[in-house]
């Protein structure tokens, strides 16, 4: 019996646990402060890069990738590749919507601004609508 | 079975062991046979990745779209604390889940070892660890729920959005329960899963050569502590 466990060949440990979960503390604390900062657009990709060092410090020692055969990570690897792809070409598709129009119109500057027409509200901004007369008695 | 000499076994492999109850005949050794179900494992994981990754990417979408609404939506999350905004709730249930995720794998490492009551004790306060998770949720959502920042056609204030122009609003605390709920819904399922390893665990089903479900489960725990990980930043930090 003895003899097999050995074939599992177990890694890690809790010492290399309890260190893991320290570092884990720690990047909290550190994208808690970050976050008390203004860095302006970068604070989203601060808290995120943090955010993926944690993922990858859970993945590699907590889920055992870092011990293990390396189909799992590879298995693991594409998974967050495509959703990358899914993320970069949405982004790349909606962020560059606006700046796309027909070569055979008026620059940019001098002609209508496209509509945005994913969303009917901000192509026709809406008038503020009179407000509404004041409250019905007899809904109070 | 397990009597006959190692000559007789039918496996081939190691041939120095007796056979073990959960080893099955389809697989040549206890071995392959782990390897083979964490591998699905991780085939299954992956699909959680991309379930919430399609959440992920919608509510990157919105937020470009929305930007004013979602970061004044963002503050509603954060409490005051002295005068200062303060992510209170999201921070406390990031350090829960950590631990939790930790309490997992010394469990996982308890079962390696053969300390079934050290398994059982680490199990057993991953549970609790979860349910403070989940009562914290709970406080959160009351707060909403009272503020009428309801999902989809039960949120309440559309008549002042529609005045103020603020669209987002709705859309943000949309996603918000759809993704935080989701994700609550996964640390319940890993409640009853955990509450069937502490009773697996009792009967001695694990043992060093034996404890697939725990390993599985701990992977399964810390794939819904890596979504918390983006979740909470995305949601509790960004302003």
């Amino acid at each position: 019996m003895s003899s097999h466990t050995e074939s599992h060949a177990h890694h890690g440990g809790p010492k290399i646990y309890t260190a893991n979960l320290f570092a884990l503390l720690f990047l909290t604390v550190i994208t808690v402060a970050a976050a008390s900062f203004n860095f302006g657009s970068a604070n989203v990709v601060i808290a995120l890069a943090i955010a993926t060092v944690k993922a990858i410090l859970v993945a590699l020692f907590f889920m055992h990738l870092v011990w293990d055969k390396p189909v799992n990570a590879i298995i693991a690897i594409a998974g967050f590749l495509f959703l990358g792809v899914f993320l970069m070409f949405d982004f790349l598709d909606v962020t560059t919507r606006d700046h796309l129009q027909p070569a055979n119109m008026a620059p940019m500057q001098n002609a209508t601004p496209v509509p945005d027409t994913m969303n009917p509200l901000k192509a026709a901004p809406p008038q503020p609508l009179t407000p509404p007369p004041a409250a019905p008695e007899e809904h109070k | 079975m397990s009597t006959t000499s190692t000559e007789v076994q039918p496996h081939g492999g190691h041939g120095d062991h007796e056979h073990n109850p959960y080893h099955q005949h389809h697989f040549a050794t206890m071995e392959q046979q782990f390897d083979t179900s964490k591998l699905g494992m991780w085939l299954f994981l992956v699909t959680e990745i991309l379930l919430f990754g399609g959440l992920f990417v919608g509510f990157g979408l919105m937020q470009q779209r929305y930007p004013r609404e979602f970061i004044e939506a963002h503050e509603h999350l954060k409490q005051v604390i002295s005068g200062k905004l303060f992510p209170l709730y999201g921070a406390f249930n990031t350090i829960v889940l950590l631990v939790s995720s930790w309490t997992m794998v010394m469990g996982v490492n308890a079962a390696q070892t053969d300390q079934r009551k050290k398994l059982i004790r680490y199990l057993v306060i991953t549970i609790l660890l979860a349910c403070v998770f989940l009562g914290v949720k709970y406080v959160e959502y009351e707060h909403k729920f009272h503020d009428g920042l309801l999902p989809g056609i039960f949120y309440k204030h559309q008549a002042e959005d529609i005045i103020k122009g603020t669209h987002g609003y709705a859309t943000f605390f949309s996603f918000y329960f759809m993704m935080t709920g989701l994700h609550g819904i996964h640390v319940l399922v890993g409640i009853g899963l955990l509450g069937w390893l502490v009773v697996r665990a009792k009967r001695g089903d694990f043992t060093s050569a034996y404890y697939t479900p725990v390993d599985l489960v701990g992977l399964y725990w810390h794939i819904v502590d890596m979504i918390w990980i983006y979740l909470f930043p995305l949601y509790y930090l960004i302003s």
